[in-house]
């Protein structure tokens, strides 16, 4: 099995297991974030070709010295979609402590029934 | 027990992952698209940075979606987070060292954040890093000094402004090439196409790249100036 698939199978799985197990919401926002660290490590190592550059055709780089541009180009978007879900999220468990007092999702569950 | 559960559940999934993974060979060409984007993004776009090419230029509604989802996210947060009174939460001053080596960096971050999203048909970055470098000297500020607070007369219309900007492209390229985002500068007018590699070429995605920068910039910062306050205490 190659190290960067491996790689980013494990911190997709991480991420998952802090979502499934953890029960402070923070946690789960971690570890959702980790998994998306590892939903794009997955998608740009699918673009590579081993021995070739980086895609930037200047200094004597040809076209057929260089990795796929689009895996890089598709998950210069994921990041940033991936902050501006983060970061709605923050602000939703901001608003949760100040209403709940508390981040743990089972007492939140208990207070609002 | 549960945790138990999870990691057997979990060892599953990443078998089956695995096991689909590997028909994936790594580090083999197996570029379709790829290959044509590799080898025409000099004459049909003028950027020597293939990515941002594929970004801005050909696959330009992407970049259009993303922006509107990073503003969508900042109203939110704003939305979220919306109280009458609301004020900083640090009460303490950062020692002498922080806040005189806030004042001094602060320069060079945002020109070297302006950099990288000028260069971006140059360079590695663009929009998104630069204008994520722009942020982090406004959360700098913010961490350093109890008082700062940007000014909201000026970031929100900026924002709005370079949002206004990029959609004002497009649609001059849709007026002139016959369809949205069509690259005027570089198809039709044909600037800069003796000096490929300089500053001066690539059409509009300088342009783009620089509208994009301070979007996100004002944007991240306005999301860090959103959540460093809290409301003011018996004030709702």
């Amino acid at each position: 099995m190659n190290p960067y698939y491996f790689a980013s199978i494990a911190l997709i799985l991480i991420g998952f297991y802090a979502v499934l197990v953890k029960r402070n919401v923070l946690k789960m926002l971690v570890g959702l974030s980790i998994m998306e660290t590892g939903v794009n490590l997955l998608l740009i190592s699918v673009g590579y070709v081993s021995g070739k550059s980086a895609p930037i055709l200047s200094e004597g780089i040809t076209p057929d010295k260089a990795v796929d541009p689009i895996p890089q180009a598709l998950v210069l978007t994921a990041i940033v979609i991936g902050v501006a879900t983060t970061a709605m999220a923050l602000s939703v468990v901001i608003n949760l402590y100040e209403k709940y007092k508390t981040l743990n999702v089972e007492e939140i569950r208990r207070l609002r029934g | 027990m549960k945790r138990i559960l999870a990691i057997v559940f979990i060892l599953i999934i990443g078998f089956w992952m695995a096991k689909a993974l590997d028909q994936v060979p790594f580090g083999e060409d197996r570029m379709l698209v790829g290959k044509y984007y590799l080898e025409h993004v000099k004459e049909e776009t003028g950027a020597v940075n293939a990515v941002t090419a594929v970004v801005v230029n050909y696959r330009g509604f992407d970049t259009l979606g993303e922006v509107t989802v990073l503003f969508i996210a900042s109203t939110g947060v704003a939305a979220l987070l919306w109280r009458k009174k609301r004020e900083r939460t640090a009460k303490t001053e950062g020692s002498v060292v922080l806040t005189t080596g806030a004042r001094l960096l602060l320069p060079f971050i945002m020109l070297f954040g302006a950099y990288i999203f000028i260069h971006g048909h140059l360079t590695p970055g663009g929009g998104f890093p630069g204008g994520a470098t722009i942020a982090t000297a406004f959360l700098f500020l913010y961490l350093a000094f109890t008082v700062y607070e940007i000014d909201h007369k000026i970031f929100e219309p900026l924002e709005g402004l370079a949002g206004v900007g990029y959609v004002t492209v497009g649609l001059i390229g849709l007026a002139i090439g016959g369809y949205f985002l069509f690259d005027w500068i570089w198809q039709t007018w044909g600037i800069g196409r003796e000096n490929i590699g300089r500053l001066f070429s690539a059409g509009f995605i300088p342009i783009i790249y620089t509208l994009i920068g301070i979007k996100v910039g004002t944007e991240l910062t306005g999301i860090v100036d959103n959540m460093v306050k809290e409301p003011e205490e018996g004030g709702q």
